[in-house]
């Protein structure tokens, strides 16, 4: 079994993984990304509409020009790419990164690791539907997938749950391929997709979108033939004799995404919301040589968040490969009322933090408040699919070392 | 007289908007926070514009599709005609980013242009082991 060294190793080469990558060449430490596609861009490859890039590159590109720029980028580091590897282990005490290719199995030993790895949709099974589990059923990005890179159909007549961005955008393209889209389903009271995609997507096709409505059941023995939902009530129980029937052959579920972070769940601790692992203000778990970046921490809402996300880690990263970060008292940070997502879960006060935060429903007027107001930030029209940012200075983070708990929330005006 | 009415998509603030009209004439524009919302429902009023992204196919490349755009938004009434077209054309490989694949389509002004890199096929059949 061979074995490699390098002072910064970086796991998946999606948006985050090629600007960590990236970042750590450009900062003169040695780095290898591994990908385990044949090639690198992750997901954005088959997102091929435009919206990704107004912040980082100051124009509308889409998804595969982004994931191009980012490519140029590497390779101008000179980050060594190895592609069609996969990692099997990670071993905390030593650090050796188990990964296995084409070439066959190789250990590599690297001084810090930054964790790249993406997220993983929420599957059919998750759902907890009974019936039949014909064919016909398909995530919305594995369904993305056939459709723009494999030129493959999933079906003729389609219906939607979740209206989640990857589900909104999923419709207007099936739509576009000549599928018939009877109609999207939302569990809760307000769509769960940025409202340009609601406008862009589904009022432009006439698409029609039900909210506050669920698959109570699906029908059918080899090829799914039909689909019922249902109205539900303020908890999201279906309510007795709301049922309505679609005949499809196609569901398509856009029904959340979950970090993938098994790999180090075990020896850093995840977050309960976010689901991945919790992190610092330089995206440092808990394990000291170990950052992680994008949506393997939680799921952002922009592709650009996550790129900045992934080159401050891999700045970071090579950073600690050079002996370079020192040991603080790390502020612990917790949610008070109307925070979901929230990351970081610490704040080092040593670097100003940027904080990234959901809330759990659509306020008009609102007011994010971090340490009972020691840094505070007004909000107009905030929606659960758009984070909210909030600057934390270091000034203001020596403030926040002072209290004994800090809370982040969000105060509805 | 009608009303058409919208959500803007100016901001994630998203007001709803209420355009009266005479005919093609607005008589008035209501429901907005600002001037761009304004600006917003006179244009998707008359002639809205959308840029559209979707894909070609390749003959001999390494994927079956190559994703393409047009590169300036187009009428929005236009875009079933552009699906149609798009339908009948494929493109040899290999493909470059940024290359137009249809200059001008549909005398819109817009060029329809590939947005990834697709190489060309392995054919090569010594190198199989």
């Amino acid at each position: 079994m061979k074995s490699y060294r390098t002072d910064v190793l970086v796991i998946g080469g999606g948006a985050a993984g090629l600007a960590a990558a990236s970042a750590a060449a450009e900062a003169g430490r040695e780095t290898i990304l591994i990908e385990r596609e044949d090639s690198p861009g992750g997901v954005l490859e088959q997102c091929i509409h435009p919206g990704f890039g107004v912040h980082r590159y100051r124009e509308e590109l889409t998804g595969p020009e982004f994931a191009a720029r980012l490519v140029e980028e590497l390779d101008a580091s000179g980050a060594e790419v190895l592609t069609g590897r996969s990692v099997l282990a990670i071993d905390p005490k030593t650090r050796a990164v188990e990964t296995v290719g084409p070439e066959g199995v190789r250990t590599i030993r690297p001084k810090a690791v930054v964790f790249a790895t993406g997220a993983r949709e929420r599957p059919f099974g998750a759902l907890r539907i009974p019936g039949p589990r014909p064919v016909g059923i398909f995530t919305a990005g594995l369904a993305q997938k056939l459709v723009n890179l494999h030129n493959l159909l999933p079906g003729r007549r389609a219906l939607i749950l979740g209206s989640g961005d990857i589900g909104l955008i999923m419709a207007r393209r099936l739509h576009l391929e000549g599928v018939e889209v009877v109609g999207v389903l939302e569990l809760k009271p307000f769509p769960g997709g940025l409202m340009r995609n609601v406008v862009q997507c589904l009022d432009d096709y006439e698409i029609p979108l039900h909210l506050s409505h669920t698959v109570i059941a699906v029908h059918g023995t080899k090829r799914l033939t039909g689909v019922t939902a249902a109205r539900v009530d303020e908890t999201g129980r279906p309510i007795t004799g709301t049922a309505r029937e679609f005949a499809v052959d196609t569901l398509i579920l856009s029904v959340g995404l979950i970090p993938e972070a098994e790999l180090i769940g075990r020896f850093v601790g995840l977050d309960p919301i976010n689901r991945g692992p919790c992190v610092d203000s330089r995206w440092r778990t808990r394990a000291p040589w170990l950052f992680a970046a994008g949506n393997s921490v939680a799921v952002f809402d922009l592709v650009d968040t996550v790129a900045a996300a992934g080159e401050s880690a891999g700045r970071f990263a090579a950073r600690f490969a050079e002996n370079d970060i020192p040991e603080v008292r790390k502020i612990p940070i917790s949610r008070g009322e109307n925070v979901l997502h929230l990351v970081p879960t610490e704040i080092d006060p040593g670097v100003p933090t940027l904080i990234h935060l959901r809330v759990p429903r659509p306020m008009q007027r609102a007011q994010v408040r971090i340490g009972e107001g020691i840094v505070s930030r007004r909000l107009i029209g905030v929606r659960p699919a758009e984070m909210v940012e909030v600057e934390v200075p270091v000034e203001a983070a020596e403030e926040l070392a002072k209290l004994a708990d800090v809370k982040v929330e969000v105060v509805e005006e | 007289m009608k009303e058409v009415n919208l959500t803007c998509i100016s901001c994630p603030l998203g007001c709803q908007i209420t355009v009266r009209m005479n005919g093609d004439r607005i008589v008035s524009v209501t429901g907005n926070s600002c001037p761009r919302g304004e600006a917003y429902a006179r244009q998707e009023v008359t002639t809205p514009m959308r840029v559209i992204a979707t894909s070609v196919k390749v003959e001999g490349g390494s994927l079956p599709l190559v994703s393409v755009k047009t590169d300036k938004p187009i009428p929005k009434r236009l875009i079933p005609e552009l699906m149609g077209l798009v339908k009948t054309l494929s493109v040899s490989a290999p493909v470059r980013i940024g290359q137009v694949l249809v200059d001008d389509v549909l005398d819109t002004g817009a060029n329809l242009v590939a947005t990834r890199r697709v190489g060309a096929e392995r054919t090569d059949p010594g190198t199989r082991t």
